[in-house]
């Protein structure tokens, strides 16, 4: 087997310096009745890497690859261009087979992309300290929302109607087990919701989305206030980060905490994961953190060099008394996303966001056009929602059907909700094309 | 530039004059600066077509000022990166026995098939009919992982294994709920050598943590474990083969314990590496266990993630598997998502779309490329290097346990005793022979602790020259002459030993362009 | 003239009338090598006997301190906050945790004295 090393003469050899006749010998504190005798049942044998390469082109060929249709989608994940660096960078050796920098003396590559990655989140999202990653965006809210109960010692969420419905549901399944209180929002489609007055002694937060899961762009300045005034936090979601070179950053706004999901920058849509969670806060909450931190020191030499630091928030240390029983991140995903951000550097992501949100201007005057279609934003970055006066989840297969990718009905994520039926999110970067948006309002005439 | 100098708060060693370069570097290794002090405008590593003007819809919330990144060109992002690169130590460079970590061979197949157009570009909000390969994948890794373990169901979404557990944990508590016993069983058990998520896992959750000592062996007290059942108690937590390297030989008597006294058995499946194709944790009694895929099955560690940890459900926590999950209809597939009409009361749902697929799509690529026949050899060889080191070694260190190991070899600091060289000492003199160290102080229950997995993938030979090694360093730290040298070390490593206290006493947590002192010449301070 | 007492987590307490202050000893601050960081009780606080009430961290290991009695915190060191390490140097000097106002003095009766303490690190090994 390529894999594995060993030959049989190596092993007579090993079992010979252990002093057992066979393996199985070393295998004698598994109970009898737990030994399986040959093989497990029902289990193909092993394959050469020409198989399994046929095998993995039959599952891609049972697909719509996002590269060959007019695409659209968005919804918590974008299709952005990846230059070819990127993918080249996160490849090496060795950065793709290191593993968690416990020896900072021989994790020196890993430490400083790691700084450099929690430097660039504070820039963006105009916070004070950020951390080295979460596993995602939907998983770092949730996160956020147990952080900002620490902090305030209160147990009560207020979750906007306006935050994706899966990170909505994430926060409420840990409230539930965690036992905590989270109060959400109706969908907010029109982007009018109004928390203020929500906010009372009780609430230990206010999570809501910027963009919002149907588009909107709002000012937040003033529930912040509203917040600070009654001793919450108020945390800000960002499932699009490219909107951060083009919108005010939470930070501006108040924000306590920003989360977001970094996927955009450096990382494919890869069906939903691995992507990358972005956490940052303010200085004074630092400790209340969760997930790992590095740090610039010296050396024995008085060299600069990072560490992990504060690592006794963490569950290896403080077991049941964690921030979080986090050990993870998203270490590759953090590499890519940094290695990317570093190739645009500040013009470069500026001139990024700008092209995201002329190419959504565009479609957008485009479909409203259309008979029957509405569009229900004033404000969207690089996606908006229109209503289509019928249920749009069978628009959109039907638009599959001709090979168009054409957005998201907020009833895949909504099926409960019957408002919401007949609303579409519709998306678009820089890889929309003249031809594909042509084609998607083409093929929207047809079906509607 | 000056690319060494950065905190400042060092003190200079006496470094000797031979080891000073203009430039600081040392040949391979190059000294290099952050990013933010490398930028300049007007440099830039994309070409990006200037947008037409139209008016915006951005609500007057237009970003004002400069964020702060700085421009580079390409060369220049590939030049800082590949040097970053090259401060790591890798899988890819040689062994790497850091145990509990399963730091086996990433093969570079998974990574080709991850990235296939039509695999690694989907959406995961795509029509289900445009993405069927993508389920049935998902379905067959399923398939896989529920007849390795032998267990009927299994949740794909948790991200890791510090988040399977949280599921398998929630699983738990959503089985007691349903049996109207949550509030009174509010005990979970997990022996004193556990890993650190399990108490955090179980807390967060309302439980309290109580522990269960060990035997002399290493192993649980099972007297100890049924005196501690009662009642209250929701569950044991156990990790098996457990964090010492042992198989928990009696782990039937245990599950049967715990069943008896209406709890429910938590596996840490982290250590499935020694007994894939060997042992069905579904055949110990198991209720549920996360499949960290980064271990087992050879995804890559990647610096610290991304991860994967599917969990493993026993037919008594199957129906309150969290959204989502794949249904075959026929020669369909389709998602249940929220909401949708199922048998169970799912728990919830622990994070966005379906899962890590990307990860889900290399450790299939592994398991395909073994196959039944040699994921059994995978264990078996695992198991053999792990013994093969414990017997070379134990009589020049001390193994913390008698008998046979499983695929990890623990050993305690008795070997050091009086010699003035601590297992951190003996540790980072490791990393001047080339390899990277063992774990170290875990678990928790033995005395200095050295914890040594050296996987299946390394040669013999590389085995031996490792073995070699440690002997000669175990030989010089006995001699009694060589602490100061134990304690100097590493001495050829990118950097030296770190202060990890002023890194802790004031947190330096980003650049700032004060984080820089006045700049120093290297070469007057070399020569100081 | 104060008298001081022991707790077995290794905290002192120097007791002057009603007023207890509270640190941990020479040798717990040599088990946790480097002190990092410190999180003390506001004043004001109202305490009781065994409550966690304050935070001392070193690089690799954290400790709960304990209140050894019931009572009201009068005041935090606040230096602490820039030099931990004032634990490490002066453990039984400046680098005394908080001082609080003692409800029941009787409460303090099970501590250990000095010889008493003095003889509970030396069976530590």
């Amino acid at each position: 087997m390529r894999y594995l090393p060993l030959t049989d003469a190596d092993r007579r050899d090993m079992l010979g310096v252990i002093g057992v006749k066979s393996v199985d010998e070393l295998f004698r504190d598994v109970p009898q009745s737990a030994r399986l005798g040959g093989k497990i049942a029902g289990l193909p044998d092993h394959l050469g890497e020409l198989e399994v390469e046929r095998a993995f082109q039959a599952y891609a060929a049972k697909n719509v690859s996002s590269s060959v249709a007019p695409f659209f989608i968005g919804a918590g994940a974008y299709r952005h261009h990846v230059p070819a660096t990127v993918d080249y960078m996160i490849q090496r050796g060795e950065f793709l087979t290191s593993y968690t920098p416990y020896q900072p003396e021989i994790t020196q590559g890993t430490l400083q992309y790691l700084f450099e990655f929690q430097t660039q989140v504070t820039l963006l999202t105009g916070m004070e300290v950020a951390n080295a990653s979460m596993y995602d965006g939907s998983t770092g809210t949730s996160e956020a929302v147990l952080m900002a109960n620490r902090v305030t010692r209160r147990s009560k969420a207020l979750l906007s109607g306006g935050l994706n419905p899966q990170y909505r549901r994430i926060v409420e399944t840990t409230a539930h087990w965690q036992g905590f209180k989270a109060v959400s929002g109706k969908p907010d489609a029109e982007g009018l919701e109004d928390l203020i007055a929500a906010v009372d002694k009780e609430t230990s937060c206010v999570v809501v989305q910027n963009p919002s899961f149907f588009g909107h762009v709002r000012d937040f300045g003033k529930l912040a206030e509203a917040c600070h005034a009654a001793g919450a936090l108020l945390i800000v979601v960002v499932t699009e980060v490219v909107s951060l070179g083009l919108l005010k950053p939470p930070g501006e706004m108040g924000a306590d905490i920003v989360v977001c999901e970094g996927q955009s920058i450096g990382n494919g849509l890869g069906f939903g994961g691995p992507y990358v969670g972005l956490f940052a806060t303010r200085d004074k909450y630092m400790r209340q953190m969760p997930g790992r931190l590095v740090g610039e020191t010296v050396d024995a030499d008085g060299k600069r060099g990072f560490v992990l630091t504060l690592s006794t928030r963490e569950q290896h240390i403080r077991r049941e008394k964690a921030t979080s029983n986090i050990c993870t991140n998203a270490g590759l995903c953090a590499l890519a996303f940094t290695v990317h951000l570093t190739l645009l550097g500040e013009a470069g992501f500026r001139r990024l966001a700008e092209i995201n949100h002329t190419k959504a201007a565009q479609l957008a005057d485009k479909v409203s056009a259309l008979p029957g279609v509405k569009v229900l934003n004033d404000s969207f970055f690089n996606e908006f929602t229109i209503s289509l006066g019928k249920p749009a989840a069978p628009v959109v297969e039907a638009l599959a059907a001709r090979r168009i990718l054409g957005g998201v009905p907020a009833s895949r994520l909504l099926p409960d909700d019957k408002s919401v039926e007949n609303l579409l999110l519709l998306a678009a970067t820089e890889t929309a094309t003249d031809e594909g948006m042509a084609a998607l309002v083409a093929g929207l005439k047809e079906v509607l | 530039m000056d690319r060494s100098q950065g905190r400042s708060g060092g003190i200079a060693s006496g470094s000797s004059v031979e080891a000073a370069t203009f430039t600081g570097n040392r040949a391979l290794q190059i000294e290099e600066p952050l990013i933010f002090e490398m930028g300049q405008p007007g440099r830039t590593g994309v070409d990006l077509p200037e947008p037409p003007k139209v008016k915006d819809r951005l609500n007057g919330l237009r970003r004002g000022g400069e964020i702060g990144l700085p421009g580079l060109s390409e060369p220049q992002v590939v030049q800082h990166y590949t040097r970053l690169s090259q401060k790591n130590y890798a899988i890819d460079m040689g062994v790497y026995p850091l145990g509990s970590c399963t730091m086996k061979h990433n093969p570079r197949i998974n990574e080709k098939v991850a990235r296939f157009a039509g695999i690694g570009d989907l959406h995961p909000l795509q029509p289900v009919s445009t993405v069927q390969g993508a389920l049935e994948l998902i379905d067959c890794l399923a398939h896989w992982l529920k007849t390795l373990t032998g267990m009927p169901a299994v949740a794909m979404s948790p991200a890791a294994g510090a988040h399977g557990e949280m599921c398998g944990m929630m699983a738990i508590a959503a089985a007691l709920e349903s049996r109207g016993e949550r509030a009174r069983r509010k005990t979970v058990l997990a022996p004193e050598s556990a890993h650190g998520t399990n108490p955090a896992t179980a807390a967060a959750l309302g439980f309290t943590v109580k522990p269960i000592p060990a035997n002399e062996s290493g192993r649980v007290d099972l007297g100890a474990l049924k005196a501690a059942l009662g009642p209250d108690v929701a569950a044991i937590m156990l990790t098996n083969p457990n964090t010492c390297g042992l198989f928990e030989s009696e782990i039937i008597e245990i599950s049967k314990a715990v069943h008896a006294a209406g709890a429910y058995f938590y596996c840490d499946g982290a250590n499935f590496n020694a007994i894939v194709g060997r042992v069905r944790p579904g055949d110990l009694g198991v209720d549920c266990m996360h499949i960290n895929l980064h271990k087992t099955f050879s995804t890559p560690h990647g610096g610290g993630g991304p991860g994967a940890g599917p969990v493993v459900l026993s037919a008594a926590l199957a129906p309150y598997a969290p959204y989502p999950w794949i249904v075959q209809d026929g020669d369909k597939w389709r998602i249940a998502e929220d909401g949708a009409a199922v048998d169970g009361q799912p728990l919830g749902r622990l994070k966005a779309f379906h899962g890590q697929m990307g990860m889900f799509t290399r450790a299939l690529a592994y398991i395909m490329s073994h196959g039944a026949d040699g994921l059994k050899q995978v264990a078996e060889d695992a198991v053999l290097s792990a013994n093969y080191v414990m017997a070379a070694l134990k009589d020049t260190m001390t193994p913390a346990f008698d008998g046979p190991c499983m695929h990890e070899a623990l050993f305690d600091d008795t070997f050091l005793k009086d010699t003035g060289v601590s297992t951190l000492d003996f540790a980072k003199a490791m990393i001047d022979e080339g390899y990277h160290p063992m774990t170290m102080y875990f678990p928790l229950v033995v005395h200095g602790a050295m914890l040594i997995e050296p996987t299946e993938s390394q040669a013999k030979e590389d085995l031996d020259q490792f073995i070699g090694a440690l002997k000669s360093l175990a030989e010089r730290a006995k001699s009694g002459t060589a602490a100061e040298a134990f304690k100097a070390a590493p001495l050829y490593a990118p950097r030296r030993r770190l202060d990890e206290t002023l890194a802790a006493r004031k947190p330096i947590l980003r650049w700032r362009p004060s984080n820089n002192p006045p700049s120093v010449d290297p070469m007057k301070q070399a020569a100081e | 003239m104060a008298d001081m007492k022991y707790t077995q987590e290794h905290e002192w307490i120097r007791i002057e009338g009603d007023t207890g202050t509270i640190g941990i000893s020479a040798y717990a601050q040599e088990q946790l090598g480097d002190v990092v960081f410190v999180d003390v009780p506001q004043a004001g606080r109202k305490v009781a006997k065994g409550d966690s009430v304050a935070v001392v961290e070193s690089v690799k290991a954290a400790s709960d301190i304990y209140a050894p009695a019931s009572g009201e915190v009068i005041e935090a060191n606040a230096a602490l906050a820039d030099t931990p390490g004032d634990i490490n140097v002066e453990p039984m000097g400046k680098g005394w945790f908080f001082k609080m106002k003692l409800a029941d003095k009787s409460e303090l009766d099970g501590l250990m004295d000095q010889a008493a303490y003095d003889a509970f690190v030396k069976s530590l090994g």
